[in-house]
């Protein structure tokens, strides 16, 4: 037993190191921008970057944009397969792992090859039509992640009853998705949307081959020119994706109750 | 019926080769409070489930007020239910669930209040408005889906084994209080359940169920003292099934073992040497002779479980086994198991199966 807990904290402190080392590192790197002592000066450089501002503000906006594009999109379909076509899940659970398989760099070609600006659909010619390719490709990427957090969070409730519940109240099924079912998984829609914005943020390759401002290309001009702000990137990343995990840990705890416990 | 409600004419559902409904025929009048009553997979929730438009018939035909709903969607057809697992919607307080049929309905905002406030009050937990579904214990959260199912003013009160999640005593104060709520308002209920007592105890009519058909249909009192199938008898409480062999059509005389029983001009159309299965109610047999019983059976305690007000005795003769039960009288001690006892019921009791 002994001899058990003192391996676990071993192997404990060996992924610890693993993970935290580099990072402490590089927040040690990032502080040594002035010779001779310790500063923020690499973060006041990078925040005072206007390209910094810009593309993290247009990063964060398409982030938005592909959480609403995911929710739209996910939510009435796992609850309509969990609701009426059961059977189909594995399927959909197949699909939606694709984009885990399948290289963003493959998604770009074929936008190319199919919204180029000499095809039918030419999306690519305008930066509007690119930047909703762009949108659609970031809700592609992060279908595996939105998917299963609304899925688990529909596993949680009882979505035949409930919905035949309100409809026999007579309601629709707007008011049922709206009113019914989006409220009782909002913690999972919340779980998947924060990880759709910490995906979109990082997000390099489709915003980079389809010439769009946004952080992820930034992130990696300013790696390739500077020493010490990538470094200080790095971190300020590190720290966005932290604050959404931390945001869908703190809302968890808000997950409606369910009524269905034994007398 | 000349003031049926609601009416169902020869309703038939099939899933792919599977027919789990067949034939079935019902028309419930207004007010009416009928329990449909049944082993699990006999068809009743199917049954129920097409009267509110979740499944859509096979065959058939479903009218609610003479007006034809086979074709309606739930949501159009103005009729409330009660579900076995509560299906309150856990983000919404218990007012907010009371209210959401008027709210989908449109009704304006200080009626609705109103009407929540009377809703409440019916169930009585006028205080519990504010409080959100888990906060209330299982039968607080039945009577309050029972609340939200009446808010709207149905005209049809759809019960799927609404009580079979409660622990036994919320069980019977529950079932009392629907039936009350059903009398004051009038409304006409259909009840699923598959709990023979709950059914007597709260119905005007049961509709025994098997396979998918209606066994039976009638009071209570009918399905328990003539019941019509030897399902419905078995089904319905406790029965004592005698096998035996007619030995005198004529005189209307069955052999049981080696004893003669004369049951009387129940064999209709039966012949000498014809195999019946005769069936008694426990409480229809006493030990010992009786005034007004006229048949005997010998035999030998083999159990006696004294279950507090009532003893039940287990009588072996031959090859079978009676039960039978008599009140406990605290000056006559419990037969001995292992004593010679004779058991005696009128023939009139008797039920010759068929």
């Amino acid at each position: 037993m002994r001899s058990g807990r003192f391996w676990a904290w071993v192997t404990f402190v060996l992924g610890a190191c693993y993970f935290f080392i580099p990072l402490i590192a590089t927040f040690e790197f990032s502080l040594r921008m002035k010779r001779g002592e310790y500063s923020f000066e690499a973060y006041k450089v990078v925040f005072g970057d206007p390209r910094f501002q810009a593309t993290f503000t247009y990063s964060a906006v398409v982030a938005v944009l592909t959480i609403i594009l995911g929710v739209l999109i996910v939510v009435p379909t796992a609850y309509w397969i969990r609701l009426r076509m059961p059977q189909l899940r594995p399927v959909v659970e197949f699909v939606t792992l694709l984009p885990l398989i399948i290289p963003a760099i493959v998604i770009v070609f074929g936008y190319i090859r199919m919204y180029g600006s000499s095809s039918p659909l030419p999306f690519l010619a305008t930066a509007r039509g690119t930047d909703a390719l762009l949108v659609i490709g970031y809700a592609t990427l992060a279908l595996p992640y939105m998917y299963r957090a609304v899925d688990t969070g529909l596993r949680t409730i009882d979505v035949r009853t409930l919905t035949e519940a309100a409809q026999i109240l007579g309601a629709g099924w707007t008011t049922i998705v709206a009113r019914i079912i989006l409220p009782n998984v909002l913690i999972s829609v919340l779980s998947g949307a924060f990880l759709t914005f910490a995906i979109v943020i990082g997000e390099f390759t489709l915003a980079s081959l389809l010439n769009r401002p946004a952080f992820g290309p930034y992130m990696q001009l300013i790696g390739a020119n500077r020493a010490y702000e990538p470094a200080a990137l790095a971190i300020i990343a590190f720290i966005i994706t932290w604050g959404c995990m931390s945001v869908i840990q703190v809302l968890a705890r808000f997950a409606p109750k369910s009524a269905n416990q034994p007398n | 019926m000349a003031d049926t409600f609601l009416s169902i004419q020869n309703l038939r559902k099939s899933f792919g080769t599977t027919t789990v409904v067949q034939d079935f025929n019902l028309d419930v009048s207004t007010g009416e409070f009928v329990s449909f009553l049944g082993p699990s997979g006999c068809g009743k929730t199917t049954v129920l489930r097409m009267v509110a438009g979740f499944e859509q018939p096979s065959a058939g035909a479903i009218s609610v007020g003479g007006k034809d709903v086979t074709r309606l969607k739930p949501n159009q057809r103005n009729i409330g239910m009660v579900f076995q697992a509560y299906a309150l919607f856990p983000n919404l307080t218990v007012a907010q669930n009371v209210a959401f049929g008027l709210k989908v309905a449109g009704v304006p905002k200080a009626e609705m209040d109103k009407r929540v406030a009377e809703m409440l009050s019916l169930i009585k937990l006028p205080e519990f408005g504010d409080r959100y579904p888990y906060q209330l214990s299982g039968g607080q959260q039945q009577r309050v889906a029972l609340a939200r199912a009446l808010a709207p003013r149905p005209k049809l009160l759809l019960l799927d084994e609404p009580l079979s999640a409660l622990d036994a005593k919320v069980r019977v104060s529950l079932r009392d209080e629907i039936r009350s709520i059903q009398r004051n308002l009038g409304i006409t209920t259909i009840f699923v359940t598959h709990d023979q007592e709950e059914a007597l105890s709260i119905s005007d009519r049961i509709v025994v169920m098997y396979g998918g058909k209606a066994e039976q249909v009638g009071t209570p009192y009918e399905i328990y003292n003539r019941p019509a199938t030897k399902f419905v008898a078995n089904f319905v409480g406790t029965l004592n099934v005698l096998e035996g062999v007619v030995s005198d059509a004529s005189a209307g005389k069955v052999k049981v073992d080696t004893q003669e029983i004369v049951v009387g001009n129940k064999l209709n159309g039966s012949r000498n040497g014809d195999a019946v299965s005769l069936a008694l109610r426990p409480e229809a047999i006493a030990l010992g002779p009786r005034p007004g019983h006229d048949a005997e059976l010998g035999g030998r305690i083999s159990e006696v479980h004294f279950l507090g007000s009532v003893i039940r005795i287990r009588v072996g003769f031959g090859k079978g086994m009676i039960s039978l039960d008599t009140f406990n009288n605290s000056s006559t001690p419990p037969p001995v198991v292992g004593d010679q006892a004779s058991i005696s019921f009128s023939s009139n009791d008797l039920l010759v199966l068929h």
